[in-house]
């Protein structure tokens, strides 16, 4: 963790650290005795709603959602018999069906995928490819409310630390460039560009099917939101997601994902992550997604104990969790673990108006203010006043706070809560 | 999906640069010590006697209002102990004891605590007592008579009353060096320019104190005075006198940048700063009272709010 420096003018100066050299080819996980699977169920059908009990055999590749059809699902990447299910409830009251899954080390593919490539291309990549590697949601392309214009490949990670979508550029430029090339077929957007900072976009060449743009070094310079307003020049608002704005997000790892699907016909299974202990020192690995948290941390011997933390994703935007039961997902980019004596509590502290969150914030944000807002609830005011819609979620507010406050929890919170009001006032419209 | 081992949950970011508000206050004190050290070498034992007492009422106000109030304790953050200290460095070495304490109390009641304390103050609290004490008992805080036991081996007056009453040629003999190494008349902490600019580059350079706020408002002072100066040499000192005397180095470094009523934007930093600046000397060159920091600071952080929404135009 990095300390405020004795001298300096109160801004934190991170910048991403280019592939490292040391990082070693990825270590490749077995098979796993036991996978988990977070089936997605949206509309709160509880376990009666799929028609997955225990007992019940899955193939590889099956597709797995709701009896009904609706909504995205997940598909298995082991062959194996449920013996669990229950009810997992994710962030910001996300539902899931988790299904456990006892495994054979022999794989039985199901004709799932091939089928649905044979009936509609693009419905099929709808269907699977969020569930694939790199967790690519390209709804957006179909669901006929805002033509999209543009497709923008993140080829590094938004968050700090984290290698893997910087080591999928780097190792297969081709693969990236075949999955682009898919992508422009089945779904047609007009432009499709390659984010990178540094010069890691060096050997891309004219060939090269998308547009090659280079984002400095500093963090946040990778995140969607902070490419939307430096390089796209377009503003997400209240009533503006980036979809609306005609703009696609996609990881390389999840075009790579699409590339191997449709030109194999075959789901990959296998998701790149990036491991980094509580050292700091990074690794990579190759996992089934489904396979158990801890099953990768003990691949590296990465030992935990009560009070440490444990963190999917990077350490300015991941997600903690609780358990190493928790399996690996198509957006698990990261594994991290902190030790307990590294880890700084929040607290309820009232803002004392010192100002670095408003020296750090790359997005120029009166955060000072906002935060008073969004301690009161008072949602609507912090957007219309105080520019919510202009964070960029860097975490770089919360990072600097000297009473702590979870600001960034704040935002996120905010965000969600006038999303979720807003179908609310339409209806009552 | 129970495990044996229970993990630490939280939102990100996971990381945290160290910095907390206790921090942030234990500087400050640390750099008031210089002061600190230049009043009792100036001004004695009583001087001692004036500061412990103002930070230890101080503390002990905060505890008394926190918990009546069913709040949490604060006071180990150090600001109840900060501001003690900023008003008893703002008071004559012979203060008596009820002024400091009851001082103390409405810096730490009508000047926080009634705001919701720490981060809540729309004034500088010690600067707001003091006000209120020089409104209420003003001979306590007129040091020429305050100090009128001490024998001084220099210009025994206080320098801005002498400029008020007898005009820049009672003062003009006054070296700038004397003035700067802290032999005037004054406050136990407010007369050793020396000391106050070590604890002013001190807490900037740490980022503790946004830089933009002393440097604007000593700008501010020394180009309003030096136009007075310029206009009507006869009339009135010049710019470097008026950095160098009374409070206005005390001001720009302890008074002025205060987190909670000064603003965080650059724009408005600068604007803050040179207004109180030119308030300052103002007051001093046409106004009533001799010196006129304090109210300069009361008057901007009365506009802080309004010149902090000063900033770029939204882009769409």
């Amino acid at each position: 963790m990095i300390k405020k420096p004795f001298f300096g003018y109160a801004t934190a100066n991170f910048r991403y650290e280019l592939l490292s050299k040391a990082v070693a080819p990825p270590a490749s996980l077995p098979v796993p005795q036991q996978a988990v699977f977070l089936v997605p169920d949206p509309d709160d059908l509880g376990p009666s709603g799929f028609d997955y009990q225990v007992g019940t055999r899955l193939k590889t590749g099956q597709l797995l959602r709701a009896r009904s059809g609706n909504g995205p699902g997940v598909y298995s990447t082991v062959t194996g018999t449920v013996t669990d299910t229950s009810v997992f409830l994710g962030n910001y009251g996300q539902k899931f069906l988790s299904l456990t899954v006892q495994c054979q080390q022999e794989d039985q593919w199901s004709e799932d995928f091939s089928q649905a490539l044979e009936k509609d291309r693009q419905q099929a990549l709808l269907d699977f490819l969020g569930a694939a590697p790199g967790a690519a949601d390209l709804s957006p392309f179909a669901d006929g409310q805002t033509p999209i214009d543009t497709l923008v490949v993140l080829g590094a990670d938004p968050d700090l630390l984290v290698e893997t979508n910087l080591s999928v550029l780097k190792s297969d430029l081709n693969a990236l460039a075949r999955g682009i090339e898919l992508i422009k077929e089945v779904f047609g957007p007009q432009s499709v560009m390659v984010v990178a900072p540094g010069d890691n976009l060096q050997n891309v060449d004219s060939h090269f099917p998308a547009r090659a743009i280079t984002v400095p070094l500093d963090y946040p310079a990778v995140q969607p939101l902070m490419i939307m307003q430096k390089v796209l020049k377009r503003f997400p608002a209240q009533d503006k997601t980036i979809a609306r704005l005609g703009v696609v997000f996609c990881k390389a790892e999840a075009v790579v994902s699409a590339a191997a699907a449709l030109t194999t016909g075959r789901l990959p299974l296998e998701k790149l992550i990036t491991v980094i202990d509580k050292q700091g020192n990074r690794k990579l690995a190759r996992a089934r997604m489904g396979t158990p948290i801890g099953d990768v941390l003990r691949r590296f011997g990465i030992e935990t104990g009560s009070r440490d933390r444990i963190i999917a994703g990077g350490p300015m935007a991941g997600t903690a969790i609780y358990s190493l039961a928790q399996p690996v997902t198509a957006e698990t980019d990261a594994l991290m673990v902190q030790d307990r004596a590294e880890i700084v509590m929040s607290s309820d502290y009232p803002c004392i108006n010192c100002g670095d969150c408003v020296r750090n914030c790359p997005a120029h944000v009166q955060v000072n203010m906002l935060v008073r807002f969004l301690e009161a609830g008072q949602y609507q005011e912090a957007a219309d006043m105080y520019e919510l819609y202009a964070c960029v979620e860097c975490g770089l507010c919360s990072y600097v706070c000297p009473a702590r406050i979870p600001i960034l929890q704040y935002i996120k919170l905010a965000k969600f809560e006038l999303e979720r009001s807003l179908p609310a006032e339409e209806d009552n419209a | 999906m129970l495990s044996s081992r229970q993990y630490i949950v939280s939102h990100a970011p996971f990381w945290h640069n160290g910095t907390a508000v206790h921090h942030r206050n234990y500087n400050w004190l640390l750099a008031l010590l210089p002061a600190v050290a230049a009043g009792l070498t100036y001004f004695g034992v009583p001087a001692l006697g004036v500061i412990c007492l103002a930070v230890s009422s101080a503390i002990f106000w905060e505890w008394l209002i926190t918990t009546v109030a069913r709040r949490p304790v604060t006071v180990g953050d150090g600001n109840a102990a900060l501001v003690g200290l900023i008003f008893g460095l703002l008071l004559p070495a012979t203060a008596p004891w009820w002024l400091v304490i009851t001082g103390t109390f409405i810096a730490i009641l009508i000047g926080q605590q009634v705001f919701g304390g720490i981060g809540g103050n729309p004034f500088n609290p010690a600067a707001l007592a003091w006000a209120i004490i020089f409104l209420s008992w003003k001979t306590f805080l007129d040091f020429d008579s305050m100090l009128v036991n001490y024998s001084f081996n220099f210009a025994p007056y206080h320098p801005l009353v002498a400029l008020k009453a007898f005009g820049p040629q009672a003062v003009a003999r006054i070296p700038l060096g004397d003035l700067f190494l802290g032999k005037q008349v004054g406050g136990i902490g407010t007369t050793c320019g020396l000391a106050l600019v070590l604890g002013g580059i001190w807490l900037m350079a740490r980022g503790i104190v946004r830089w933009e706020i002393p440097l604007s408002f000593l700008a501010g002072v020394f180009v309003s005075a030096f136009i007075f100066h310029v206009a009507a040499p006869e009339s009135f000192s010049g710019p470097l006198f008026h950095i160098m005397a009374g409070y206005t180095l005390f001001g720009a470094f302890f008074l002025a940048p205060e987190d909670s009523s000064s603003p965080v934007n650059f724009l408005p930093m600068l604007i803050y700063g040179a207004t109180g600046g030119i308030m300052t000397i103002l007051i001093r060159n046409i106004g009533a009272y001799p010196d006129g920091v304090i109210f300069a600071i009361l008057v901007i952080n009365l506009i802080n709010p309004l010149i902090d929404k000063i900033r770029p135009k939204r882009v769409n």
